[in-house]
């Protein structure tokens, strides 16, 4: 016996993705930021806690670790100007090809990101 | 002489209400054949107790709307061919809305949400004043114009999954009903309306996920129409007209 008739096939779709990937980056970022207030808050605690930390983070996987945060940032600022413009500017055709344009720049920032790492 | 063996299509059909089951149907396969052809099909030579809705079977009337293999379709206007997957067809009610029985989805919240989203044309003349002039060319008409083929089937309220997540939401119809009103220039219940847009279950919920624009049966843009709610409603709340 099923519990329900439905389905949701029409999720594959592109700007459903889109939507969702935006959310879920915000989500994201929201959950790092007070980690990073904690380490802000070192700083209250003493030079050499707060400089022994920034230390850590020049370790190599530390600073590729940075990558994800920088395309999450990327993602969710792009995401965001893309709906900004949905809701206040006259309606364009085209959103699929606005989200697929904002998540390949996206993906740009990251890469441009990654060669100045290495 | 040897004879063909007829083509045979897979069909599951939903049975039941909110709970039940998918049973199996074999259906011969037809040129030109429509979901709706195949549902007929399986009520009038398989079982006759199934429970489905239609009237014009035309794409006129907007009442036999179902899920075809996971997207809501017009199933008589749906030609199976478009929508057969693997020689398989599973067929359900519409999603987001109460489940009567098998196929037959109860579409209350569905019109009380028009009701709620101020759906209702507020006229500036009574039927003794002469009728007001309109230019096609306007901009406002031409506004109109571009939602107002809707035939209410539903198809975009089950493809929302904004109202999936907030019960509460009017969804796609009711908000696209809307926007013709906002911009028709003989209705004067447009603060009323504006209001009611900018309300908990307003236009400010989508995601501009455009599930209702690419399933629209009709080519309408409910996305679109939501998104002019969202300007008409900043822009009158930034002047004060609402709260």
């Amino acid at each position: 016996m099923s519990t329900t008739p439905h389905t949701t096939a029409y999720r594959r779709d592109r700007l459903w993705l889109a939507a969702m990937v935006h959310r879920v980056s915000g989500v994201l970022l929201a959950a790092f930021l007070p980690l990073h207030f904690l380490v802000l808050g070192l700083a209250i605690r003493g030079e050499a806690e707060l400089d022994g930390f920034l230390q850590w983070t020049k370790s190599p996987l530390v600073k590729f670790a940075e990558l994800g945060l920088v395309l999450l940032l990327a993602i969710h600022l792009l995401g965001g100007i893309r709906v900004l413009l949905i809701e206040n500017m006259p309606w364009r055709e085209g959103q699929k090809q606005m989200a697929t344009i904002a998540a390949v720049a996206a993906v740009g920032i990251g890469c441009v990101f990654l060669v100045a790492l290495l | 002489m040897s004879t063909t063996a007829e083509a045979m299509i897979d069909v599951r059909v939903w049975r039941g209400g909110e709970e039940g089951e998918y049973q199996a149907f074999s259906v011969p396969r037809r040129d030109s054949q429509t979901v709706l052809d195949i549902v007929t099909w399986i009520q009038r030579h398989a079982d006759p107790t199934l429970a489905y809705r239609f009237a014009c079977r035309v794409g006129v009337c907007g009442s036999c709307a179902m899920t075809v293999n996971g997207r809501p379709r017009w199933t008589c206007r749906t030609h199976v061919s478009k929508v057969i997957e693997d020689g398989r067809l599973e067929i359900g009610p519409l999603a987001n809305l109460p489940v009567i029985r098998d196929l037959a989805a109860d579409m209350t919240p569905f019109f009380d949400k028009w009701q709620k989203a101020e759906g209702t044309f507020v006229p500036s003349r009574t039927r003794h004043e002469p009728l007001e002039t309109i230019s096609p060319d306007s901009a406002e008409r031409q506004a109109a114009d571009a939602a107002i083929e809707c035939i209410n089937c539903g198809v975009c309220y089950a493809a929302c999954d904004t109202v999936r997540w907030s019960p509460e939401y009017f969804g796609p119809a009711a908000l696209n009903r809307a926007w013709t009103l906002v911009n028709d220039v003989r209705d004067t219940g447009n603060l009323k309306r504006l209001a009611a847009a900018a309300s908990s279950g307003g236009c400010h919920n989508c995601h501009s996920h455009q599930s209702c624009e690419q399933l629209c049966p009709k080519g309408l843009n409910p996305t679109a129409s939501i998104a002019g709610l969202k300007r008409r409603t900043m822009q009158a709340y930034i002047r004060g007209e609402i709260s």
